[in-house]
């Protein structure tokens, strides 16, 4: 059965889970006066409805009966006013839990957030992004229905039965024992609904997505169905998913066809109970026309709150198993920690030196080995070698995005896993190969909505990169929206607001991935003049596509296959005939290709 | 609302069952309206001194009917919903056959999700329409009209009395959940808003560490959340008014009745049991009154939803055969020829070839190098009439393409796409998925010249190993090699390799292209690729720059050219000295 992939993450698991219910609450406590003020809104607000048929009691048996227009005219007076406050209550009521649901909901969804954003770049390695937005969106408003609606409205439901008993006992214990009588098939009856009901929506969610995976599967591969012309089959297919998704509905149909009459059947028993027990009570002078006139509305009264209860039920289990995702992130822990006490960089050098590192993604497999090398203050040191040969992970190394399993790093002399690491990574800026634009406008594209950073230093930086130009032709200069990462911006245009960024930030060591893309002559030109600027005065490595580049540092460094195999200037190692007299022709080699286009 | 009567086909369909329908509602109603007039009798008859046997009569009396009524309301439920439910099943097989049918260009325009969200809320939103609108709609007319007459016929002043806040319900049901409703589209809207910050949060979190800015990024989406909670917070205030506003009405419509009915009781017009016999109506009636203004929203929801569905109905398929289509011609021997050929996707949009000449004979092997971007994809794209050409022609056996049936045309063209795309089956049906019939030996021939047949022997089950999410995961170059299979199954004329062997290590790519030749003979074939090495022994090669040809001949004409074909030529002998080195 192809395409008919059973997705068992349905809804199953237990609906009440005390200890993921006992941390759960934690985020109820700050909202405690809520709750109170909830609960005794609740009781008088479900006692209020409950009074009504009550007053029509008296109505019917004093007023009524007594021909009294004054008491019948008191009697609606009084019913009109519980009418009103009551609305003015529920109202209340249902604005304050929302409130509360909608806060918790809140806090809990900033602070899985700010979790997230402080965890290791290992875990974002691991776990897919969609999953993780999922967390923080889908996952939490989950969660909003039980804490605004699910726990409030059990109580509601359970006052309001206990005051409706309340009243029919005590106007009358024998007839509320007989009218009542048939709750307990109401129960019965609730239960065997909810049991089957369950069991028919899971089939149908399984069909469900049985249905929405071959239609996610199929439109994906729509190239491969029609190339190999398996329209009809695939068609074939499709109808027999829907059939069994139709045919689950169908079995749900008959579930609600059923009890929703019998709920009403009832209903009319119970009436019928109290027309006849009743009934044969008036006539003995008993009991008065009023009390049936009130139970018979009591029967309509109760049934809906006893129906409701199972809806909770699923209220609870959704969030349940919400929750469990969500402590689940909330307890990952791959972080990068400072350690105690961290040193907290005063100026910076700039100096950088690796001594005997080793690194690896995953254990055991050694993406850098045994890497050694110095940077003195204000050089320039490019890193080349082929694909695969380990460049960009010296990166990721420096700035501490992970931590190595053997040798150390120093920045000034000082290892790095004894520097802040916030302190460490505002001191080095990185421009990465892919430039990553933010929704928003050039300007905080820029500055990156530092308070630290003024608009004119945003500009001047613009200027000195070359950026600037380009900038103040757009309609919007500064303020010009970034649209779907910059997708209406070219290669060029992206690098050098890069460029700005990494300058902006003024750092003393600068990190430079060159995009290998080929751009024109004149961005090229560009580009070129601005990574002059941007080395000037500052540490820099640089992992070097360009000649230009390779030839102006003072030191290259160049990896093979995750060791460093030779250290040089560019003649030195020109003249050495090894590894870089291959890359530089490469090199020299691929520009040719993309100037001839 | 027009766009709801093109469903009027589909009731067509089941109108039996609606008349039914129908029908059974007016019995149901029937029986419930008489309950009522039952205790009206009964309660007036206490104040007469009767029998102990009359009352249980009586109570008899409504538990029969109520059985009666109960059980006409299970059949209403199981016609009308079953079959808004069968038609929703229709309306989603048409829609799938019809989408299944639809060109590249389609899909290129509209996302999966989008299509999804058609073909899931959209039919949800039109079946709410079929089966509970027109169900509570029905039953709410005939409710309120007999109704109203037995009430009117008990007493005529007391009936306007307590209907008159009746309309008003129904006018607030319909305001509420039109307000609601567009509050609602309000959250929605910020909750994507949210969904694309955290989205961009985490994808941009090495930009975000490096610069330090955790805390700016978690400012920010504070921000949105504090937003997102006060549109809620919009929308509760409305919706908070509902409940409230229910029994409010409802209520003082009971009130009404207590009230000028009891005077009137205390006058001697009406009689108790009347009174309990219109609070009775009017539990009766609130229901039908507040789907009334539910009903409302609802086709107008669904109305909103057809329009869309009808819009992809509307979609024609720009590729399909037409009255120019040859039908007689059932074979291909494999020659292709294009003539002048340009293509661009739009009408507006840049050309992404132009002018386009080459000619394959039957039985030899083009290659196309060149950039990413050139149209190499495009050129092989055109031959399966995947788009049409914008101008110029493409003839396969000196016939035009678009005359060729495309099923015939497709079925004799095994197309190794360059993004693989496997189904989540087994091996099996995947290398197999071409075939009207499986055949082992023929899966175990292919799997065998594309190399994944030693692969296959090391999954435990074999050929019948499930991939996917349910199953295990492929490497890229073993993806590759299936797809490459699942087209040699074919057995195709002409052979189309779209850059196939990119995750394909050099060394297995030589064994299959050493199988291949072989294969190869006498089928025309075309390979793309941007390795020297897998294009150099082809008849032919094709250099493509820019959507022009650049250059061409075979792999020693054009060293000799010394252009580009040359460069790259000399920089891929450098990549592979460098990976000697250890």
């Amino acid at each position: 059965m192809r395409g008919g992939t059973v997705n068992i993450n349905d809804i199953k698991g237990k609906a009440y889970d005390s200890k993921l219910m006992k941390r759960l609450l934690g985020y109820v406590k700050p909202y405690k006066g809520y709750i109170i003020l909830a609960i005794l809104l609740n009781i008088i607000v479900s006692g209020l409805g409950p009074l009504r048929p009550y007053l029509t009691k008296i109505a019917v048996d004093d007023a009524i009966a007594g021909s009294d227009y004054n008491l019948l005219l008191t009697i609606v007076i009084i019913l009109i006013s519980s009418l009103l406050f009551q609305a003015v209550i529920q109202y209340a009521l249902t604005y304050f839990t929302q409130l509360m649901g909608q806060k918790i909901i809140y806090d809990l969804r900033v602070k899985i957030f700010e979790h997230i954003q402080r965890l290791s770049l290992k875990y974002f390695d691991k776990t897919p992004i969609g999953k993780i937005v999922t967390r923080v969106t889908n996952d939490v408003e989950a969660l909003n229905e039980m804490f605004s609606s699910g726990i409030i409205m059990v109580f509601s439901d359970v006052f309001i039965i206990l005051w409706i008993f309340g009243f029919m006992f005590f106007m009358s214990w024998e007839l509320a024992l007989i009218t009542l009588s048939v709750l307990p098939i109401l129960f019965y009856a609730t239960f065997l609904f909810r049991k089957k009901v369950r069991i028919a929506y899971r089939q149908e969610r399984k069909f469900l997505s049985a249905l929405n995976s071959y239609m996610q599967e199929h439109i994906t591969g729509i190239s491969i169905v029609q190339i190999f012309s398996k329209e009809k089959e695939e068609f074939k297919k499709f109808i027999g998913i829907n059939t069994n998704y139709r045919n689950a509905l169908i079995r749900s149909v008959f579930y609600y066809a059923t009890f929703y009459p019998v709920v009403e059947i009832l209903s009319s028993i119970s009436i019928a109970l109290i027309i006849w027990y009743g009934g044969s009570s008036v006539i003995q002078e008993y009991m008065t026309i009023g009390v049936l006139f009130a139970f018979i509305q009591y029967t309509e009264m109760f049934f809906r709150p006893i129906r409701d209860l199972s809806e909770k039920y699923n209220i609870m289990q959704t969030a349940m198993a919400a929750s469990e995702r969500i402590f689940e992130v909330l307890d990952e822990e791959t972080m990068i920690l400072n350690k105690k006490d961290p040193l907290d960089l005063k100026k910076l050098s700039g100096e950088v030196e690796f001594k005997n590192v080793t690194f690896a993604y995953n254990e055991g497999e050694d993406v850098l080995r045994n890497i050694s090398f110095n940077i003195k203050p204000g050089e320039t040191v490019a890193i080349v070698g082929a694909t695969g040969a380990g460049k960009t992970s010296i990166i990721s190394l420096l700035t501490r995005f992970y931590d190595i399993q053997k040798g150390e790093i120093l920045v000034d002399g000082i290892n790095i896993k004894d520097i802040d690491k916030h302190e460490l990574r505002k001191r080095i800026s990185v421009v990465l190969q892919d430039v990553y634009l933010f929704s928003g406008d050039i300007k905080s594209n820029i500055g990156l909505d530092s308070q630290e950073i003024s608009e004119e230093r945003i500009i001047a930086a613009a200027k000195i990169v070359g950026a600037d130009k380009f900038i103040s032709q757009l309609p919007g200069q500064y303020k010009e929206e970034v649209k779907e990462k910059g997708a209406t911006l070219s290669v060029g245009q992206k690098q050098l607001i890069s460029f700005a960024r990494a300058l902006a930030f003024d750092p003393q060591i600068l990190i430079l991935d060159e995009a290998t893309s080929s751009i024109d002559t004149e961005t090229e030109m560009l580009i070129k003049s601005a990574i002059e600027k941007l080395l000037i005065g500052r540490t820099s490595i640089v992992i070097a596509h360009r000649l230009s580049t390779v030839q102006n540092a003072d030191k290259i460094i160049v990896m093979h296959k995750g060791e460093v195999r030779e250290i040089g200037s560019h003649q030195e190692l020109l003249a050495k005939r090894g590894i870089y007299y291959k890359l530089y022709q490469l090199q020299y080699k691929e520009q040719e290709l993309n100037t001839t286009i | 609302m027009k766009s709801l009567f093109t469903l009027n086909k589909y009731f067509a369909r089941y109108k039996f069952r609606l008349l039914l329908g129908i029908v059974f509602i007016l019995l149901s109603n029937a029986a419930q309206v008489y309950i009522p007039i039952i205790l009206k009798d009964s309660i007036d008859s206490l104040n007469e001194n009767i029998s102990y046997e009359k009352i249980l009569e009586y109570a008899l009396t409504i538990i029969v009917v109520a059985i009666l009524g109960g059980f006409f309301r299970f059949l209403i439920r199981t016609t009308i919903i079953i079959v808004s439910r069968k038609i929703e099943y229709d309306l989603r097989n048409d829609l799938w056959e019809h989408i299944q049918k639809l060109s590249t260009n389609f899909f290129n325009n509209n996302s999966t999700g989008n299509l999804m969200a058609h073909a899931t809320n959209d039919i949800s939103a039109v079946r709410l329409y079929i089966g509970p609108a027109v169900m509570y709609s029905i039953d709410t007319v005939t409710r309120l009209i007999i109704v109203i007459i037995i009430m009117l016929s008990l007493d005529p002043i007391l009936t306007l009395y307590t209907l008159i806040p009746l309309p008003l319900l129904s006018f607030f049901v319909y305001k509420l959940s039109n307000k609601v409703h567009s509050k609602f589209t309000k959250i929605q809207e910020k909750f994507s808003e949210l969904t694309a910050k955290a989205q961009e949060s985490f994808s941009g979190i090495r930009v975000i560490k490096s610069y330090v800015r955790e805390q700016g990024e978690i400012n920010h989406f504070t921000k949105l959340s504090k937003e997102y909670l006060k549109r809620n917070m919009d929308k509760v205030r409305i919706q908070a008014f509902f409940m409230p506003m229910l029994f409010l009405i409802t209520g003082i419509s009971s009130i009404i009745v207590i009230w000028v009915g009891g005077t009137m009781v205390i006058d001697g017009q009406v009689t108790l049991g009347e009174i309990i016999a219109f609070v009775a109506y009017l539990s009766l009636l609130i229901w039908p009154v507040i789907s009334f203004g539910w009903v409302i929203n609802i086709i107008q929801q669904a109305s909103a939803s057809m329009k869309r569905l009808l819009k992809i109905f509307g979609e024609m398929d720009d590729v399909s055969d037409s009255s120019n289509t040859d039908l007689n011609f059932n074979e291909i021997e494999g020659e292709i020829e294009f003539r002048n050929v340009s293509f661009r996707y739009f009408p507006e949009s840049n050309e992404i070839l132009k002018n386009i000449s080459f000619k394959i004979p039957k039985g030899e092997t083009l290659a196309i190098i060149g950039h990413t971007g050139s149209g190499k994809t495009s050129v092989v794209n055109l031959i399966p009439r995947f788009f049409k050409v914008t101008s110029g022609e493409i003839l396969i056996d000196g016939k035009n393409v678009n005359e060729i049936p495309k099923e015939v045309l497709r079925k004799k063209i095994g197309l190794v796409p360059q993004e693989t795309f496997l189904f989540s089956d087994t091996l099996l049906n995947n290398i197999g998925y071409g075939l009207e019939k499986v055949d082992n030996d023929l899966i175990e021939e292919v799997s065998e010249i594309s190399q994944i047949k030693k692969d296959i022997s090391t999954f435990s089950k074999g050929y019948d190993t499930i991939l996917g999410e349910r199953g295990i995961t492929l490497s890229g170059g073993q993806k590759q090699r299936t797809s490459l299979a699942r087209a040699l199954a074919i057995n195709p004329k002409i052979l189309i390799l779209d850059d196939s062997f990119s995750a394909v290590d050099t060394n297995t790519e030589e064994e299959i292209l050493n199988n291949l030749r072989n294969f190869m003979k006498g089928r025309t074939s075309i390979i793309i690729s941007h390795r020297i090495s897998t294009v150099q022994n082809a008849d032919n090669i094709l250099v493509l720059e820019n959507g022009k040809i650049a250059e061409h001949g075979t792999h020693s004409e054009l060293l000799k050219i010394n252009g580009i074909y040359a460069d790259l030529y000399k920089k891929q002998l450098l990549e592979e000295e460098l990976k000697e080195i250890v």
